[in-house]
């Protein structure tokens, strides 16, 4: 099919050119560069551990963890669709003003006017494209930066989520909404014994084992593919540990959500939108164009990236998941609010960036900042068990938020000293 | 005369895992221009930041001696105060600071901190006549040339009381007619007592202008030659900085030229910047398959201004003209057009436009052909892998693997790596704008072996340079532009670097 391929090119070997032999910098540069990315979980687990300890326990508690989950899922939804504006060297300020007014929307169209619920949610969903097109665009196409348009945003959202909804909330929501906002999964399968650990719904284990199966087999397919095509892979060993790693964790949270009342509606919508953004970001030509922009704006444009049309697009679908948060928060509350969302912008940016995304852009991963979210969770949740005052909590966050992008930087100097 | 003014003995400088400056020994005497040659990553850079103290004392082993004294720098400040002033190939102004205030940035004329403007640009005004730049010391900066802000960072240098300058690359951005006022402009500073130390990969330059040369390899000081005293050629520094002999700096080739690839007719680019500016003026090229045409202009001629202007049009405005790709007319109006129909473009500048540096080897790679290894938008990752793997092979890109950060990669490698990306997307015509550009002699050969077998293959290719030697070199044929316009089409058994020279020049007066 075509004229040249890569092998064509031959090039004598001639000249010492470049990089002289650097012998054992492989191996150096490898371990750093695993420290980087894989610093944020660390950090998690020890942080997880700390509170484990403070708490005498309480926080992996069945109904614990349940809520940790609950608590936070509209904060994590939001984080999903600012790592790719932040990866694409953006910022949006606007999402707690959208989730006000989204979710002020559905309450209208649910509650005042009687629409059907699915019906309700899809026209919110639709209104939450609409507003990150109106934002994407002035970003995108006119050339106004994104702090700018999305803080202009943040008011404009604010006002109309006043107008629409005066001085009070507006509720309650359908029992479908509040299920999927608040509610479990039924117990369809009824209770299984699990000896001195009590009853467990068993539909939540089965779902756990689809998971860890599910997991298991992809990674040895996606093992194998890179086998096949001669890249390197990690030892058997190695590899079937990672996989028990991961498999124990996922037993673990099952376990504890099946004691307690069942799966979380909004866990399986996260873990689908996880799963779903994951793969977009690092598999699709539009999560490839999102990094290629980041990480070199012009050089994007002479590959022939069409940013302008990207960029819209990620905005677009952050005004989908803020619209999505914003009904699951309404929900959960089982009112619309005025002061809904309030200050929502500035968790996900911290949860973007704790999780490891980078100040200039180019740089960060979806688990990461959900991973980045649930840090920040569990410091809430774990502090406030303890019985800390909010301000302290207030100043461990900051701290924490600090200390993330600092060793970000940090080993970014590193790195790049050592050229 | 053998008085030396620097002597820097026995300087080791690591970075994890890798020894860039390895018991390296410079001696300069007072009131000499001391080339430096070297590869790049031969430790050039390396050495002057630790004389500058951007590597402080305590990183580095060894010993520095200036003005006779054992110094210790801390940092840039400390070397400043002692009369060393470094001049970065990035210059270092503020664009939207006048010249004046450019000068005296970090070194105001004020009293109480309040700052004195009349002093300011009077004494500004009396170091450009000291550099021979006649610019109102009030003008902003971003409204002079690059020739012209090289004068002010060295008027910037004079009114620190500089004792020795170190320039590095100072002439890569400039045009033949600023490079050759510069280096008068050195030869008066050096009259005046100022020692200049001056990095170059131009090595004419260094013969007509430098007094003595030292030569480092691979961290290495290799040798010190005397201008003077030996009789040392452009051949006798560059077998000193490769390690042997080069007999012959370009690859030998066969042409075989076929039909018409690719042609330009009547193009016309207007400036986005400057409104009703020409920068490229009815200009008419033509290039056929397996044909290596050149394009020789000096700069601001309007070279990577047409190029671009027809790659997708990602420069200009009101462009005109029309394109024919294999003898039918084609509209190149994005990069995705341009792709499709088989044109690529690899960039003068590779780090701004060719690369995305904190990314590795095999996405910058597949950065432009994501389609062609995509299927219904899913990107086919391990094909992604295989063809990076490929291309490591046959370009010979010297990474540990193609997971390696761009960034991270010497100069001719990023290079490779982008003609990689643009042969992977099996282009007819290839524009390659300044291909061998900030890279040393081993890795230009490869890029110009790389060329030679890419035109073997059938494609056209069109080569920018600012070296007419390579061009003479490596082309079949040669264009000339000058203003805009095309001035010229010379054969390569005509091709003079005079009669380009006269081509190149033509119209301007």
């Amino acid at each position: 099919m075509s004229s040249i391929t890569p092998a064509d090119v031959e090039v004598g070997a001639k000249g010492g050119g470049g990089a002289p032999g650097r012998p054992g910098r492989v191996s150096v540069g490898g371990l750093s560069l695993n420290l980087r990315s894989s610093g944020i979980y660390i950090a998690f687990a020890l942080i997880i551990v700390l509170f484990s300890v403070l708490t005498d326990g309480a926080l992996l508690q069945p109904q614990n963890i349940s809520n940790i989950i609950v608590q936070n899922s509209y904060i994590l939804i939001l984080a999903i669709g600012m790592i790719l504006v932040i990866i694409a060297g953006h910022i949006d300020l606007s999402v707690g003003s959208v989730v006000a007014v989204t979710g002020a929307l559905a309450a209208v169209l649910m509650v005042n006017m009687g629409v059907p619920w699915p019906a309700a949610l899809l026209i919110t969903i639709v209104a939450g494209a609409l507003i990150g097109a109106w934002q994407g665009y002035w970003i995108a196409y006119f050339g106004i930066p994104a702090f700018i348009v999305t803080l202009a945003g943040m008011l404009l959202f604010r006002a109309l989520t006043l107008t629409v909804l005066g001085n009070q909330g507006i509720g309650p929501f359908p029992d479908q909404v509040r299920t999927l906002a608040n509610g479990f999964t039924n117990g369809w399968l009824g209770n299984v014994g699990l000896g001195p650990l009590g009853g467990a719904d068993l539909f939540s284990l089965l779902v756990g084992v689809v998971a860890i199966v599910g997991m298991a087999f992809a990674q040895w397919r996606s093992r194998s593919a890179r086998k096949g095509y001669g890249q390197a892979v990690d030892p058997l060993a190695l590899f079937v540990l990672k996989i028990a790693a991961g498999a124990a964790l996922i037993l673990f949270l099952v376990v504890q959500l099946a004691r307690f009342k069942n799966l979380p509606w909004v866990l399986v919508l996260l873990a689908v939108l996880v799963l779903a953004y994951s793969l977009m970001a690092n598999r699709t030509v539009f999560g490839r164009q999102i990094y290629a922009i980041g990480g070199n704006l012009q050089a994007a444009v002479m590959s022939g990236v069409k940013v302008k049309s990207v960029v819209f697009w990620i905005f677009v679908n952050m005004g989908v998941l803020s619209a999505i948060a914003g009904v699951i928060f309404a929900g959960r509350l089982n009112q619309a609010g005025p002061t809904a969302g309030n200050s929502f912008e500035l968790d996900a940016i911290a949860a973007a960036f704790i999780g490891g995304a980078a100040v200039q852009g180019g740089v960060g991963k979806v688990v990461g900042a959900i991973t980045g979210g649930l840090i920040m969770a569990v410091i809430n949740n774990g502090m406030s068990l303890i019985g800390s005052p909010s301000e302290r909590v207030m100043l461990v966050k900051g701290a924490v938020l600090l200390a993330a992008v600092a060793f970000d930087v940090w080993t970014k100097r590193r790195a790049g000293t050592s050229r | 005369m053998t008085e030396h003014i620097l002597r820097m003995s026995g300087i080791t400088k690591t970075f994890p895992g890798v020894t860039a400056l390895q018991d390296v020994n410079l001696a300069v005497r007072r009131g000499e221009i001391h080339a430096i040659c070297g590869e790049n990553g031969a430790g050039k850079s390396t050495l002057m930041k630790v004389l500058s103290g951007v590597y402080p004392h305590g990183q580095y082993d060894g010993e520095i001696v200036f003005e006779g004294n054992r110094c210790e720098f801390g940092g840039i400040r400390d070397s400043e105060r002692a009369g060393i002033v470094i001049i970065h190939q990035e210059l270092a102004l503020s664009p939207q600071l006048s010249i004046a205030e450019n000068i005296y940035l970090g070194n105001e004329r004020a009293r109480r901190g309040i700052i004195d403007w009349n002093r300011t640009n009077y004494e500004a005004g009396e170091l450009l006549k000291r550099v021979g730049l006649r610019e109102n010391p009030t003008t902003t900066v971003s409204d002079i040339g690059v020739g012209k802000q090289q004068l002010v960072e060295i008027a910037k240098a004079l009114s620190k009381e500089v004792k020795l300058l170190i320039l590095d690359e100072p002439t890569a951005a400039l045009n033949d007619e600023d490079s050759a006022h510069l280096l008068d402009l050195l030869r008066g500073l050096r009259d005046e007592g100022i020692t200049c130390v001056i990095i170059s990969h131009k090595l004419n330059e260094v013969i007509a202008i430098a007094d003595s040369v030292t030569i480092l390899r691979d961290g290495h000081t290799i040798e010190t030659l005397d201008m003077a005293a030996d009789s040392v050629t452009e051949d006798r520094i560059i077998s000193g900085m490769v390690g042997r002999a080069l007999d012959n700096r370009f690859p030998p080739r066969t042409p075989a030229i076929g039909e018409e690839a690719f042609r330009i007719e009547d193009w016309t680019v207007y400036s986005p910047s400057q409104p009703g500016r020409k920068v490229v003026d009815g200009a008419s090229l033509m290039l056929r398959r397996g044909e290596i045409v050149g394009l020789a202009g000096l700069m601001g001629a309007g070279r990577t201004e047409l190029a671009m202007s027809v790659f997708g049009r990602t420069y200009g405005v009101h462009i005109s003209g029309r394109v024919f790709k294999g003898g039918k007319q084609v509209e190149l109006r994005t990069v995705q057009d341009a792709i499709r129909h088989g044109v690529a473009y690899a960039t003068e500048d590779r780090k701004r436009y060719g690369l995305n540096l904190i990314e590795d080897i095999k996405r910058n790679i597949s950065a432009a052909w994501l389609k062609g290894l995509s299927r219904r938008g899913w990107v086919n990752e391990y094909e992604e892998y295989r063809v990076a793997q490929q291309f490591r092979g046959s370009m010979n890109i010297k990474a540990p693997s193609v997971d390696s950060v761009v960034g991270k990669l010497s100069g001719g490698n990023q290079q490779k790596v982008v003609l990689s990306k643009w042969i992977l997307t099996e282009p007819d015509v290839l524009i390659l704008d300044e291909p061998t550009r900030g890279i040393d002699v081993g890795a230009k050969y490869e890029i110009y072996v790389i060329i030679n077998r890419l035109a073997e293959q059938g494609k056209a290719v069109l080569v920018i340079s600012s070296e007419l030697p390579e061009l003479l070199g490596l082309c079949d044929r040669i264009y000339t532009l000058s203003e805009g316009r095309v001035t010229g089409e010379v054969p390569r058994e005509e091709a003079t670097q005079e009669r380009l020279m006269y081509l190149m020049t033509k119209g301007q007066e």
